[in-house]
This record gives structure tokens, C-alpha cells and sequence, in this order.
């Protein structure tokens, strides 16, 4: 390994592809959130998995009229918007790593992100909407 | 270190918990989209959403809900074991006894969790013991 020589003018590096790479704290950012993110969803995740499937009957209880008793609560209604959107932006993330991982033609990776994109952006509303909008009374 | 040609990957608890971690996310998140949106149907009308939680009643896709919590409790729990590689000074000494402490935990968590997540699916299955 031959280490690196910090001259004081700037000069292009050997083999550079010849752009611009303006520095960011994007990728520190992001590594970051998904530890924050990861540590708040072990509490909302792990404690939605216990009601909803291991308590009093688990999954065999649910119905609409349990949906409903759930979110007429204040407390559930913001456990669940939470868990919603932080779990689709840690997912999305991690997605997003995996395809600049292993998609190695630009085009793909590009259109795969924007695939990804646009269908966390769609479920991420419509997951909102349907807690803000939620009618107990439908039907 | 030994050198395997053709392959970046080492092989190791290290290798197989960080293909561990992306399998079982990935998983998990293609499943949160399908969740959203069978919720999503309770702005449709009550009978369509108890028709399709009616599905995750039967015994093959609680079966599936299995695999999803033990996915869940996985990725939560090495999530956990990379923090602490990150962030606690005596982490990246300890990544290898902490993969089998955190398999160890999953384990316990899991035993009482399969009961309870199957007890209905296995008295329908096999008559009512009680």
C-alpha cells in the first residue's frame, strides 16, 4: 500500500473519471439514521409483533371492530404513524444499498432507485391517510 | 488468512450474519408494502378487511407469520449487535461472542413466541385438546 501525498494545489487523481465530486455528509447521515431509526423500531415493531400476533390469541382476534378500537386511541394512532414511516424510510434505505450494491450498470441502478422511490412515496401516503382518514363507522 | 480465489466473501459468523441481516430485511420490507396495503382496506369497508385478515388466519400463511417474527426478531437483534460494534469501545472485540448471544436470545424468544403464534392453527388442525 503506498500512502497518499497531500500536495497543497488541487490536481486531479490518476484515473479519475473526471467530475466534479462535491463532498457531502449524505452517506453519514444515513448510516446514522438507521441506527437511531433501527433502535426506535426494535421498541415499535417488536411491541406491534407482540399484541397483534402472541398476546390474548394473537392474529385469530383481528377484525375490524379491533382495528377500530385501536385507533379510536390517540396513543395507538401515533405508534403506528411512526412505525409506519420510519420503517418504510429504513427499509427504503437499505434497499437503496442494496441496489448501489449490486446493480452495476448506471441505467439499472438509476431506475431501479427511482421504482423504489416512487413506491415507498405511494405506501408511505396511503399508510398516512388511512390513519388520519380512518372512519370507524364505515359500512 | 486464507485465500479463496474468485470470491471477496471470507466466509465466517461475520459474512453469514451480514447476508443474514440483508435477506431478512429485505424480506421484511417487501412484506411491509403488502401490509400497508391490506390495511389500507379498512377504508374500503369491513367486510373486505376482515375478508383479507381472514387469509392470514389460515394455517399456512400463520406459518408465514412465523418466518416474518423470526425474521423480525433477527434483524432486530443483530441490528442491536452492529450498534454496539459501532458505538461500544470493547464492540468489535466481542462481534463474534455477541453473534452467538444474540442467536442464543432468539432462541428463547422464539420457543414461547411459536407456541402461542401456532396454538390455534395446531388445535384446528388436530382437534381441540381441551
Amino acid at each position: 500500500m503506498s500512502s497518499t501525498v497531500n500536495s497543497g494545489f488541487s490536481i486531479e487523481a490518476p484515473r479519475s473519471d473526471g467530475r466534479n465530486h462535491q463532498r457531502s455528509n449524505y452517506e453519514l447521515y444515513s448510516w446514522l439514521f438507521m441506527r437511531i431509526s433501527g433502535i426506535i423500531l426494535i421498541v415499535l415493531v417488536l411491541g406491534h409483533l407482540l399484541i397483534m400476533n402472541i398476546l390474548d390469541g394473537g392474529v385469530q382476534r383481528i377484525n375490524f371492530a379491533f382495528v377500530a378500537g385501536r385507533w379510536a386511541s390517540p396513543f395507538w394512532q401515533v405508534w403506528d404513524l411512526t412505525m409506519l414511516w420510519l420503517a418504510m424510510i429504513h427499509g427504503t434505505n437499505g434497499l437503496r444499498t442494496i441496489i448501489n450494491d449490486y446493480a452495476e450498470r448506471n441505467g439499472t441502478r438509476f431506475w431501479l432507485k427511482m421504482l423504489l422511490y416512487t413506491a415507498s412515496a405511494f405506501t408511505i401516503v396511503l399508510g398516512t391517510l388511512v390513519i388520519f382518514t380512518f372512519d370507524p363507522n364505515l359500512g | 488468512m486464507t485465500s479463496k480465489v474468485g470470491t471477496l466473501y471470507r466466509g465466517g459468523e461475520g459474512m453469514w450474519t451480514w447476508v443474514l441481516h440483508r435477506v431478512t430485511g429485505v424480506a421484511v420490507f417487501f412484506f411491509l408494502f403488502v401490509h400497508v396495503l391490506d390495511t389500507a382496506l379498512v377504508r374500503v369497508s369491513p367486510n373486505s378487511y376482515d375478508a383479507v385478515i381472514a387469509t392470514y388466519k389460515t394455517p399456512i400463511v400463520n406459518l408465514l407469520e412465523v418466518g416474518l417474527v423470526g425474521a423480525v426478531l433477527f434483524h432486530a437483534l443483530n441490528g442491536l449487535r452492529i450498534i454496539l460494534i459501532d458505538f461500544w469501545s470493547k464492540g468489535p472485540r466481542l462481534q463474534r461472542q455477541m453473534t452467538w448471544v444474540i442467536a442464543a436470545i432468539w432462541f428463547v424468544v422464539m420457543i414461547p413466541g411459536v407456541y402461542f403464534m401456532l396454538k390455534h392453527t395446531i388445535q384446528t388442525i388436530f382437534g381441540s385438546a381441551a
